[in-house]
């Protein structure tokens, strides 16, 4: 299954994000949060990151969705072409359309398009 | 340009930073979220740390060095994109240096922040004091002046450029979202762009001096 790591400068945000995908997705799904420095403060940690990194992948890649400024640059900073990826989506929905994709057994394409397609989602559309 | 000239630039360059601390904090108070002051002395202590814990075999090592430590201890973005430019310029390189090879380096290491920040000149970020540091250097290369010379050329260019980004309105980084508010604020990663050439200009001071000596 493709693993799913966020990326956010909050670690609380980071945390929630992975209950509620996981409350969505099931319980199987290899989500894994990074948020937060490794002090506990805000902003974005390496170390953080590839440690989520290492927990989520299952062999079958892993997409990262980040938050802000620094989240961004330090996940483009340990992507790793068709293994290690970053999505351009929002936060919260494109962490749930990737989640239940990848519980659905999908390959790390197919999580990554399932999460662009949600930066195009209207709330309010008709 | 030896190893010790690398470390000695860190040492200063980190000197800098915590003079400077609570005016990069103010600057970042204005139109981020005034944390780049605190980040970047905690990131340059631990380079300054760093080289001391794993004494560098090469100037090329030094940087890749600095670059990895503020890459891990630096929560905010200038630690990505600093690493990535000492460890760019680090890769790029030559040993013996010489100042056409720095200014090359340096070239390779603002490339890097462009291509991992996505930021142009005028986008109001560190980039319009590197960019303009970089040309310098180059320019002051292709002139055959002394390193003391060019790193004092670029050092100037980057502090013009740290000022030049007062009028500017934010394209890029958490200044963006403020919109018009960001006018009429300098750029804080500008102005620790400039301070870290300051530093450079100073080392070359320290060791055309020694010559003389």
């Amino acid at each position: 299954m493709v693993g799913i790591v966020l990326v956010s400068h909050s670690a609380g945000l980071a945390a929630e994000t992975v209950a509620l995908a996981r409350s969505i997705a099931g319980a199987d799904v290899p989500l894994a949060a990074a948020g937060g420095t490794a002090d506990g403060g805000v902003g974005t940690s390496l170390d953080l990151v590839e440690r989520a990194i290492r927990a989520a992948d299952q062999g079958d890649g892993v997409l990262l969705i980040a938050d802000l400024g620094s989240s961004v640059l330090t996940a483009r900073l340990v992507t790793e072409p068709g293994r290690i990826v970053l999505a351009d989506v929002p936060f919260v929905e494109g962490t749930i359309a990737a989640a239940v994709t990848a519980g659905a057994g999908a390959p790390l394409e197919q999580v990554l398009a399932a999460a662009d397609e949600a930066r195009g989602f209207r709330k309010l559309a008709d | 340009m030896d190893i010790g000239f690398f470390v000695t630039w860190f040492k200063d360059a980190a000197e800098q930073i915590r003079l400077r601390r609570d005016h990069l904090t103010e600057l970042d108070a204005a139109i981020g979220d005034a944390d780049h002051g605190v980040n970047l002395d905690r990131g340059f202590t631990e380079v300054c740390k760093a080289l001391e814990d794993w004494p560098p075999t090469a100037p090329a090592q030094a940087l890749l060095t600095a670059g990895t430590t503020l890459i891990r201890r630096v929560g905010g973005a200038s630690g990505p994109l600093y690493g990535s430019a000492f460890r760019a310029m680090g890769k790029a390189l030559q040993d013996p240096v010489t100042l056409p090879g720095f200014a090359a380096a340096f070239e390779a290491g603002v490339v890097a922040v462009q291509r991992l920040g996505k930021a142009a000149p005028g986008d109001k970020t560190m980039i319009d004091a590197l960019a303009p540091a970089s040309r310098a250097l180059t320019a002051a290369t292709q002139e055959g002046l002394t390193p003391y010379e060019a790193f004092h050329r670029a050092a100037v260019a980057a502090e013009e450029g740290s000022r030049a980004t007062i009028p500017m309105r934010a394209r890029k980084g958490r200044a963006s979202y403020l919109g018009e508010r960001s006018v009429g604020h300098e750029d804080p990663g500008a102005a620790s762009s400039a301070l870290i050439l300051g530093a450079l200009a100073g080392v070359a001071v320290k060791e055309a001096t020694k010559e003389v000596d």
